[in-house]
């Protein structure tokens, strides 16, 4: 143990402590911007600085340890006069413009400046003006980059990417596309996660929001939506909801406030995405010789994009099933609209979904099974679904709970852990083994698969065929996966890869909470929902049943392939 | 009125020289990583400062200039802004009145032609293209990456043998470089800008000094087979590594004793010969085979290869330059090389009484001189065509020449060996030099005015450098340009499966650290050629970081024995530090590695 004083407090820390960590423990809050833990942790800001007794030069607390004896103050002359001053320094060559940004009201910058009560700026404004093609999915305002660098870490570190790097040094440092390149050159996956974890606004999803205003305007639209299953775990954050007042139902009523015609839930097309990659991975599994496995699930656009673009190699053992979100728009545009008499020309369909990558999924040239249009017009995140409630100054407190509308509302708890990592697996495996031995699973059969570790993996007896499966999150646990696959150290029959940490839960599209890291509380969110569930698996849903006897036969029948399949090679992402 | 003042400096001045003091060593702690463009601007822009503002092209050009670079680094230039830039340093050049424009119109000039490439990726991608290698700036400078601020550390915390198995993980001669390393990390060491660079081989050489034993650990065998031609610093690294993977490896080495030219070239004052031993002994003690004078020649080679899974050719540049003049032929005539071996054979020539001219400006020149005065030449006299500051031995290697009592001839070019009735050497025709402009980066001599001087002499020794018996190789399809053997980036010679090369023979005649980098690059390549992928791995844990904020102490010197003393024996030369130095030494470092941009990128390469 350390002993040492922090604001003439006596503090006694493990050593190895940082001066943060150790000031926290007697409720001491040194501010912090560019830290973010066990992730950057590279003193850049100079925001959190501290003064030790008996040395000339100010030190950063968050990545420098505690010693014996050591006299700490947080908030001296000197630290007040370098901390405030660092924060002019930034704010000197930060666009300023809170009253137009998605991120005012959530913004590290804005809160940390306004705590240090600056209201004047010493200095003359310099901003680059660094172009971007805004009609990319993801946006970079380097006049609002601050340089913390957490994108380039988490990109690199998290994602095993490297999109960010430095361009230019010294005084002209700034972040950008490595190498000089523009975005649409990059591997960018559109996971969305630098993003998420950006202090400030400088790095933000294409706002899609007008594009839905417009079609609820149009009175020849007929506007359906959709709700992904991740999305009800979090739209209530930054409305001020609690979580267990934020229900999907809420959600359902606030969107027929607005006006949308239909709202359907992902969760049905997530049943449907079952009944189709389940019956493609017991087909594969019937005829081992003709196949290379494992298989890999395809619900992910983020992984899609990373296999396209960093491991082509493994293009071909991606299941050729859609997204949920894809079948969805191809099942409205053809199935609905033939059930409602309506023109599938005229049928506007949205997205929301905790995803950006998304974005880039709905605007794929081979996306129009269903009448030639995008199957799906537009995908919206949470966050701005969430900002369109507050656009139309929706009470979200005020809101009744709604159901979806039918036919594509119903689902089951196999459909709602789509969002959680694990949860594609386990809800396939649930319908494979009824499929195998005619019997219903016992719920809990495949839990194995479930948490937050990196890399998890289990092998089930489905009717005495073994199936190895695996489940990771994050591309750069994903990478390691397939060197080991490609290695030879490991082989399985299916694996469920989702791009972000912990799955769609903690996605790129989701509200954002700067430091904290909300993919577990969310992912139980789900996995309670499919506890309390009447129907846990997807076969006994009576909207799959009903879809498949009155349109689509059974799974990977003609009309079934020409609908929720798709060619991974017909496109390409740069 | 007085009519004159007696000069005294203002406190103006003082706090402008000071300043220029300070701007030197920041300059002397040359960065690796400036962009050229940044790099440019600002030195254009001080430049300016000097100007007195007179004329035209100085005054609004350099003005002009530094505008014009703060357009390509807001990306607000085109290509047509560097064509603007290149005829404005072209016109500055040629038309300013005196040095200040014309010198700072040259600097613009050489700049925006010799990184036009930079200055246009700049304009077109809005980032700058030179390759991102801000990283730990001791670490960036040493070509083998050894862990610097963690084995200075790791002394600092008086855990030496901990500190030698860190420096092993990347150099696997700790005691030789310690001894005689070139230390190019000494030049980029950030303290510089404080007060003087840390004294890195110093401390390297206390730890090993005071380090305990240990085993490395060696990965379980593979099998595999790999054939090392020559037994100096990269085919011992190369063995080193590759044997630690589990690789079966055999030296084969011409001469009666490996170690290259740590043996052949180096004498024994700088590097003693029982330490040398111990330090190979310890890397063969890995396991690894060695036949002894045992040469291998091209055709060998191939039958190597047939009978190996791999193999590395390291033979060093052990070949004498001549000087190709009259009466070289002559006996007493000798090269440096020969003399060294001899030295390294224990074979040692009697030079008693004797006078010895040495031919050559180089650290070999240096050792062959302090060798001689060693053997018991009366007088040595090293005959130098350019200015000693021109010299490309190190300066400390020149002064212990002076020290020990060599003449230094230098501005004195050699043009014949004199030869007497007996066909001997009696002396050593030279020609006064007068230093002349530049040419490639060096002054050049020339003859100057008056007559050729005989220096009388018993012996020459040419020291003016090797070069590499790479023929028999040659013929075998290996490669080679002028002499050099040719290789891929990663080592591998092309064209050649299996067949990797380094050092010496390779480079050219370069540092000991060189050679055990392209040892230590050949092995992590060699390991991936034969179908592996091992890694070779930080096993130590490091102290933590303390924060002690800007303290002013200078650097601690090594010192030397007494000249008088020296001269009589072969010990050696050089005292290491004592406790109190490297222990205040150790705590001068930076820890660039945890502070600056190694808290982002480049901290610590954990494993290779």
């Amino acid at each position: 143990m350390v002993n040492l004083t922090i604001d003439g407090r006596a503090v006694t820390v493990e050593e190895g402590t940082s001066i943060l960590d150790a000031a926290a423990t007697v409720g001491i809050k040194i501010p912090t911007l560019c830290y973010l833990k066990d992730l950057n942790e590279i003193g850049a800001c100079r925001i959190c600085v501290v003064e030790i007794e008996g040395i000339d030069q100010l030190v950063a607390a968050c990545n420098n340890t505690v010693l014996e004896g050591m006299v700490v103050r947080t908030n001296s002359p000197k630290v007040r006069v370098a901390r405030r001053m660092n924060m002019e320094l930034l704010l000197a060559t930060h666009d300023s413009e809170c009253t137009s940004c998605v991120r005012s009201g959530n913004c590290t910058l804005q809160t940390l400046a306004n705590d240090l009560g600056i209201s004047d700026l010493p200095y003359e404004k310099r901003l680059m003006h660094d172009e971007w093609d805004k009609s990319y999915p993801l946006i970079r305002n380097n006049d609002k980059c601050i340089n913390c660098l957490r994108c380039i870490q988490v990109c690199e570190k998290i994602q095993g990417i490297g999109v960010w790097d430095l361009a230019n040094r010294a005084t002209h440092t700034s972040v950008n596309v490595r190498g000089g390149m523009t975005i649409q050159e990059s591997d960018c996956t559109l996971c969305g996660q630098c993003i998420t974890h950006c202090p400030t606004g400088a790095l933000r999803e294409r706002d899609d929001t007008q594009k839905v205003f417009d079609a609820l305007a149009d009175p020849e639209k007929v506007v359906v939506v959709q709700i992904a299953p991740a999305v009800r775990a979090a739209w209530g954050e930054s409305l001020g909801l609690a979580r267990e007042d934020a229900t999907v139902g809420r959600l359902v009523a606030a969107l027929r406030q607005m006006g949308v015609d239909y709202v359907f839930d992902t969760n049905f097309s997530a049943d449907l995405t079952i009944m189709e990659e389940g019956t493609e991975l017991l087909h594969k599994l019937a005829h081992k010789e003709e196949n290379t496995f494992p298989m890999f699930t395809s619900c992910c656009p983020g992984w899609v994009r990373y296999v396209k673009a960093v491991r082509p190699e493994f293009t071909d053992q991606l299941s050729t099933s859609k997204s949920p979100g894809q079948m969805f728009g191809a099942v409205t545009k053809s199935y609905f609209a033939e059930l409602k008499g309506i023109d599938p020309h005229n049928i506007f369909c949205v997205e929301i979904m905790p995803c950006t990558a998304k974005k880039a999924e709905v605007a794929i040239p081979v996306m129009n099974d269903a009448c030639g249009d995008p199957d799906v017009d537009v995908s919206i995140t949470t966050r701005e679904v969430d900002r369109m409630i507050r656009a139309e100054h929706i009470d979200a407190t005020m809101l009744p709970e709604e159901d979806f509308d039918d036919p594509l509302g119903t689902s089951t708890g196999a459909a709602v852990i789509f969002g959680a990592t694990g949860g594609v697996m386990e809800a396939a495996l649930r319908t494979a083994y009824h499929v195998v031995t005619g019997k219903k699973p016992e719920p809990d059969a495949f839990s194995d698969v479930r948490g937050l570790d990196a890399w998890k993996e289990a092998t089930y007896d489905l009717a005495g065929t073994p199936v190895r499966v695996a489940v990771v999150s994050g591309l750069a646990n994903a990478g390691y996966l397939l060197d080991a696959i490609a290695a030879g150290e490991v082989e399985y029959d299916f694996v469920e890869v989702m791009a972000c940490p912990g799955g769609c839960a903690g996605g790129g599209g989701q509200p954002i909470h700067d430091g904290e890291e909300l993919a577990g509380v969310r992912g139980d969110v789900l996995w309670g929902l499919d506890h309390n569930a009447e129907l846990r698996n997807s076969y006994e849903n009576p909207s799959i049943t009903a879809i498949y006897q009155d349109y689509l036969g059974e799974p990977l029948s003609e009309r079934a392939e020409e609908l929720l399949h798709t060619d991974h090679h017909a496109w390409s992402i740069h | 009125m007085a009519r004159m003042h007696v000069m005294e400096q203002s406190e103006t001045q003082a706090i402008m020289s000071s300043m220029h003091e300070m701007l030197e060593k920041r300059l002397s702690v040359s960065s690796l990583a400036p962009c050229p463009v940044e790099f440019t601007a600002s030195y254009v822009a001080m430049c300016a400062t000097q100007s007195c503002g007179k004329c035209t092209p100085c005054r609004n050009g350099l003005r002009m200039l530094r505008h014009l670079f703060n357009d390509v680094l807001n990306n607000r230039a085109t290509l047509e802004t560097l064509d603007l830039i290149e005829s404005t340093a072209r016109t500055v050049y040629l038309s300013s009145d005196c040095a200040i424009g014309y010198e700072a119109g040259e600097v613009a000039l050489m700049a925006i032609r010799g990184f036009r490439d930079d200055f246009e990726h700049h304009v077109t991608k809005h980032a700058c293209g030179f390759s991102q290698h801000q990283t730990v700036p001791c670490v960036s400078g040493c070509p083998a990456g050894v862990d610097i601020p963690g084995y200075i550390a790791l002394v600092e915390a008086g855990r030496y043998t901990e500190a030698v198995r860190l420096i092993r993980k990347d150099n696997p001669l700790p005691l030789v470089c310690g001894l005689v390393c070139e230390h190019p990390c000494e030049m980029h060491c950030r303290r510089g800008m404080v007060d003087d660079p840390m004294n890195i081989r110093g401390l390297k050489r206390y730890a090993v000094d005071h380090a305990g034993d240990y085993r490395p650990l060696v990965k379980p065998a593979t099998g595999k087979r790999v054939a090392v031609i020559g037994g100096g610093p990269a085919g011992i690294s190369c063995a080193y590594y590759l044997t630690l993977m589990g690789h079966k490896v055999k030296i084969f080495e011409q001469r009666a004793h490996l170690g290259g030219m740590l043996r052949y070239g180096i004498p024994n004052y700088r590097l003693p010969r029982e330490q040398l031993d111990s330090e190979i002994q310890w890397i063969l003690d890995c396991g690894i085979d060695v036949e002894l004078n045992h040469s291998v020649d091209g055709d060998e080679m191939t039958r190597l290869r047939s009978e190996y899974d791999a193999v590395y050719l390291a033979i060093g540049a052990h070949a004498d330059k001549k000087l190709g003049l009259p009466g070289e032929d002559a006996e007493g005539v000798m090269s440096a090389v020969q003399l060294l071996r001899d030295m390294g054979d224990n074979n040692p020539p009697d030079f008693k009484g004797l006078t010895v001219a040495v031919v050559g400006g180089g650290n070999v020149a240096m050792d062959v001189a302090r060798t001689s005065v060693r053997l018991g030449a009366e007088k040595v006299i090293i005959a130098y065509r350019r200015r000693v500051a021109d010299m490309t031995a190190q300066d400390e290697e020149i002064a212990g020449a002076e020290a020990e009592g060599c003449e230094v001839m230098d501005l004195h070019a050699p043009k014949e060996v004199v030869v007497d009735e007996n066909g001997h050497v009696a002396g050593l025709k030279v020609e006064p030099q007068i230093i002349g402009g530049l040419k490639r980066g060096r002054p050049a001599p020339r003859a100057a005015e008056g007559g050729d001087v005989v220096v009388p002499c018993d012996r020459v020794i040419v020291a003016i450098g090797q070069d590499i018996d790479s023929v028999t190789f040659e013929e075998q399809g290996v490669p080679c340009k002028w002499g050099r053997i040719v290789t891929d980036p990663d080592g591998a010679v092309p064209g050649q499966d299996g067949l990797f090369s380094g050092g010496d023979c390779q480079s050219g005649p370069a540092t000991v650290i060189r050679a055990i980098n392209a040892g230590k690059v050949a092995a992590g390549n060699i390991d991936n050629y034969l179908g592996f992928n091992h890694k070779i791995e930080l096993d130590v844990e490091l102290p933590p970081v303390q924060f002690k904020g800007k303290i002013s102490c200078a650097r601690c010197e090594m010192r030397e024995r007494e000249a008088s003393e020296r001269i009589n024996d072969f010990d050696i030369v050089e005292n290491g530090l004592t406790d109190q130095e490297a222990h205040q030494e150790a705590s001068r470092c930076l820890r660039c590695d945890h502070f600056g941009f190694g808290a982002f990128r480049g901290g610590r390469v954990e494993q290779w």
